[in-house]
Order: C-alpha cells, then structure tokens, then sequence
C-alpha cells in the first residue's frame, strides 16, 4: 500500500517540479541556448580558428562537450536550488513535511526534476551545437551515464544549497563565487596537458574537471583523465552528497525548527 | 478512542525559549475542541510538533493510537491541517494546489481531482481554481488552506487560528461549513483567537499559557464558573435620572443604555420585577463581553499571579 502511496507522492512531486520548470521556459530553457550559442560564435568561430586543432579536433569541436556539460550543470544545479528555496521562502515546503511522504521520495523528486531540466537544457544546448559544428558520440553509453550522473550530482548540491540559503543572495554565492570558476578552470576550453605540472595538478582537485573529460571521452573519444577514475570520482561524489541531503532533511536542518 | 494524545510534551528552541514544559492533552474522536491561549502561549508549537514541522525535544504524540514517531506514515496520513500562515506556492492557482497535495497523500489524479472539486466548490472556491493563488483575496486564501487539509478526507483536522482576518458573514459561512464536517466524524481541533468562535464551535477546550496546560475541560462546565456577567440593556425611553435598583451593581452609559453586573446567584427575575415596577420598557440585552472571553482573561491572570 505504501509503495503506490511513495510512487504516487514522488510522480506528483516530478509533475510538479517539472511544470514549474517549463512554465517559466524563458528563464530555464532559453538563457543558456542564447549564451552557449554566444559562446561557439565567439570561441568557436571568431577565436577557434586562430587557436587550430586540440588533441586532434577542431578547437570548436574540443570545446562543444564541455559547453555542453557546463549547461546541464549550471541547469541542474540551479533548478533544485531555486525550486527548494523558493518552497521555503513561500513555505509550500510545508505542504511536503505534513504528507506521509519519507524524506527520500522528497529527495528522489526534486533531484529527479533537477536532472530533467539538466537534461532538456543539455539537449537544446547540443541542437545549438550543432548548428556549428559536427558532433559524433563515440560511446553512446558513457555519453548518457555521465549526463545523467552529473546532473543528479549538481541537483544535489543545489538541494544542500537550499536547505542552507536564509535569503535569495545565498543561493546566488555558491554560483557565482564557486560553481562558474571551477567550471572555467575545469577542462571546458582547453586540455590539461597544456598546463604547467604543478597546475594540472591542482586541477586534478576539481570534481568537475572529471565530468568534463568523461563526457568528451563519450563523445570524441579523448579524455585528460581515466575514464573509469573519472567513473569512481563522480560515483563517490554522488554517494556522500545524496547520504548529506538525506542526513540534512531527516534532522530537519535549515527546514524544522 | 483518544483522536489525540499528547504526553508530557516539552519543546526548547535553540537559545533557550522554553515553548512547552511538558503538556498533556487529550481529545476524544468526534471531538470540536478549542486550543486557546495568548501569544506566544506554545499553541502554534503545539500544533507543528503534532504535524511534524516542529521537532519536539521530549514527550509523546499518538493520533488515533498511532504513535506520530514509530506510526509516522499512517499517522500523518489521518492529520489535515490549515496553518495560521498562507503556506501556498503562490504561482499555482487552487486547483494544481489541491491536486499536489491530494498526490502527496498518494491519492491518484482521477479521485485526487474529484476531491478538489467537492471541497473547491462546497468552500466557493470552484470559480476561481484557475485563478493564480497569489490574486485571492485573504478570505478565500484561508477557504483554500481548509480545502487543502481536507482534500485526503483526515480523521482528525486542525485548523490554526482559520478565521483570522476573515469579514463576518465569511466567519459566519465558515463556521456552519466546519459543524457540518465535524458532524460527519472528524474530529476537528481549532485555535482562534475569538474567543466567541470557540464559544459557538466547541464541546471542550483547553486553555494554555507560557507553555503549561492551565485548564482542559468541557465549554460548558468552563462557562459555569462564570461567576458575573455584565449585560448591556437598551432603554425604550431615555432616563433623566438614573433608576434605583437594588442589590446590583449598575450604572448608565447613556440615556438609554444601562450597564449591569449580575452575578450567577441573583438571576434576572429580580431584575426585571424591578425595572417594571419602575415603568422601564427594555428593547434588547445583550452580553458586554463573550462570556469565554471574560473567563479567559480571568484564567490567565490567575495563573500569572501563581507564578
């Protein structure tokens, strides 16, 4: 009885995260197609000739799963945080908290509506793409694995974002302050190979460096970093995040007084 | 069976603010029972802990003998309730709201939007569930949040203060609304601060302050300890000089308007032989206070003075 009382609970939490999503498509859907389209005009036509071929490919082609991936993580991470928040702020969160519904299903439906806004965005992004270069997916599977994968990682640190944030600025910080440098400084534009020993290590530090490279290995077949340690880094991301966010809620924190 | 039982209830909040010290209550099934207290009393604490928003710091919730900690889902799933504050996504409109929340008590779309329907339109609110929430006004913003608690059909509804701010024929509509679900067998626990609403609505009350239980007993017998009551008598014809009566306290607000104090043991048989014989017509009478209301003050600064 239970589990059609969960499944119904979490369908109608996905239902409802993803309308949200959708009904506000020019806020969600449409800035990052216009910015990463601004982005293959200017680093892929304008700036990518001048640069040439890296590890093989037209610099435009290099970059093209790194844009990619940096869509679906700013998507995914933005969605829950701004979703969570804002049913705090407005205190619909409340209307979850009273429902006999554990606080897995609640988990499992926002990061489910992460992930599928993660997901739509990186499928708009890849349609731009393609109206500048050619795109090739060399292990469909891996493609697919570390989509998904990244997007439940970054839906999960923008729930930890949420049930921290006291007001709207909070979850603007985290973006801005920490999420866009590691996503520059994570293998999006260029190789780490082209960087002095000491720096590529440094950058070896930064989880998203890892899916950056995983998912260029799906789709072009090169990578700075071995795929299954790649692998391991985002499962092992994606274990302590989802057991913190189930900790933070059974205690309660930032949600229960 | 007991629709709820709390036992030795305490919560502390973070920095030290006792909110309750330990409370037990208990509300029979079919009850309408009143929760009153002051501000700050420990009611909307209270209320959180017995819905899961607030975590409590010792004691024991069991809601039809379901204890609300190792029973959790079944537990809450017999519990409706319409918070003191609007706690609605402002962006949907009533209808997405009430079949969101019939989802989150694992009621299927099909009945989920059946339900809505019936409780849409028996709180009048069918003609405006496409309506963005955000645009009700508060009225029909606090009819929302009842439908909303009522839309799993709970055995035992608690409603936080629901008619606050409400106009009076709305108040008025509402109370006949809650009678009527209260007679159908659910068990119905109210906050308010209108005193007079829980006089009207209400077979038990109990009355908390600074976080203790001061009193828990039947309206009625809580009424009957009402020593004096003050009346107000309209006058037919204005009194130039103030009448005499004898063996009451009175005095005249106006003309026409006499004040009165007349305690338990002197009736109004004496009362009025006495305004006949002095040729006084009375038009209306009327209570100065709500008689709750006067016993409620009286409660609260008894217990402030045994402190």
């Amino acid at each position: 009885m239970n589990t059609n009382l969960y499944l119904t609970a979490f369908k109608t939490i996905v239902i409802k995260e993803v309308s949200r999503f959708a009904r506000i498509w020019i806020q969600t859907i449409l800035p990052p197609a216009v910015s990463m389209t601004l982005y293959f005009v200017i680093f892929g036509n304008l700036i990518g000739p001048r640069i040439g071929t890296m590890e093989g490919f037209d610099y435009i082609q290099y970059i093209a799963p790194g844009i990619i991936m940096m869509s679906i993580i700013n998507s995914a991470y933005a969605n829950v945080v701004s979703s969570f928040f804002g049913a705090k702020f407005q205190r619909h969160i409340e209307e979850m908290l009273v429902a006999p519904i554990p606080n897995l299903v609640i988990l499992s439906g926002y990061i489910t509506g992460g992930v599928a806004r993660g997901m739509m965005v990186g499928f708009v992004v890849t349609l731009v793409a393609l109206f500048f270069t050619e795109l090739h997916i060399e292990h469909p599977v891996i493609v697919v694995s570390v989509v998904l994968l990244t997007s439940i990682l970054f839906s999960l640190a923008g729930f930890i974002n949420g049930i921290f944030a006291k007001n709207f600025d909070d979850i603007a910080i985290i973006p801005s302050f920490v999420l866009t440098p590691l996503i520059y400084l994570g293998g999006v534009f260029y190789s780490i190979n082209l960087l002095p020993e000491i720096w590529q290590l440094i950058s070896k530090f930064n989880p998203i460096l890892y899916m950056v490279n995983a998912f260029r290995y799906g789709m072009l077949g090169v990578s700075d970093i071995n795929i299954q340690t790649a692998f391991v880094i985002i499962i092992i991301f994606n274990v302590v995040l989802f057991s913190l966010c189930l900790y933070l809620l059974n205690k309660g924190i930032g949600i229960k007084s | 069976m007991k629709a709820l039982k709390i036992s030795n209830l305490k919560k502390t909040y973070r920095g030290g603010l006792q909110a309750l010290k330990g409370i037990d209550l208990e509300v029979d099934e079919g009850d309408f029972f009143a929760l009153l207290g002051p501000n700050g009393a420990g009611k909307s604490t209270t209320i959180g802990i017995i819905t899961s928003l607030v975590n409590k710091t010792e004691g024991t919730i069991s809601v039809f003998d379901l204890d609300i900690d190792s029973h959790s889902v079944e537990a809450k799933s017999l519990i409706g309730v319409a918070p003191q504050e609007v706690n609605f996504s402002q962006f949907e409109n009533p209808l997405e709201i009430l079949l969101n929340q019939a989802g989150y008590y694992g009621i299927n779309r099909k009945l989920a939007y059946h339900r809505a329907e019936k409780y849409l339109c028996e709180l009048g609110l069918w003609e405006k569930r496409n309506d963005p929430s955000r645009t009700l006004s508060g009225g029909f913003k606090r009819r929302l949040m009842i439908a909303r608690a009522l839309v799993h059909e709970p055995k035992l509804l608690i409603l936080d203060e629901p008619t606050a701010g409400v106009d009076v024929e709305l108040r008025r509509s509402m109370w006949d609304f809650l009678i009527d679900i209260n007679k159908q067998g659910t068990t119905i626990v109210l906050t308010t601060h209108y005193l007079e609403e829980a006089e009207n609505l209400c077979k038990n009350v109990a009355i908390i302050d600074k976080g203790n239980i001061i009193e828990n007993t039947s309206v009625k017998s809580l009424l009957s300890k009402l020593d004096i009551e003050t009346f107000i008598l309209d006058l037919k014809e204005p009194q130039t000089t103030p009448p005499i009566i004898s063996n009451y306290v009175y005095h005249m607000l106006d003309q026409s308007t006499l004040q009165i104090d007349i305690s338990k043991q002197q009736g109004l048989n004496n009362l009025f032989k006495q305004l006949s014989a002095l040729n006084i017509e009375i038009l209306s009478m009327r209570n100065k206070y709500n008689r709750l209301e006067e016993l409620f003050i009286s409660l609260l600064e008894d217990n402030s003075t045994n402190k």
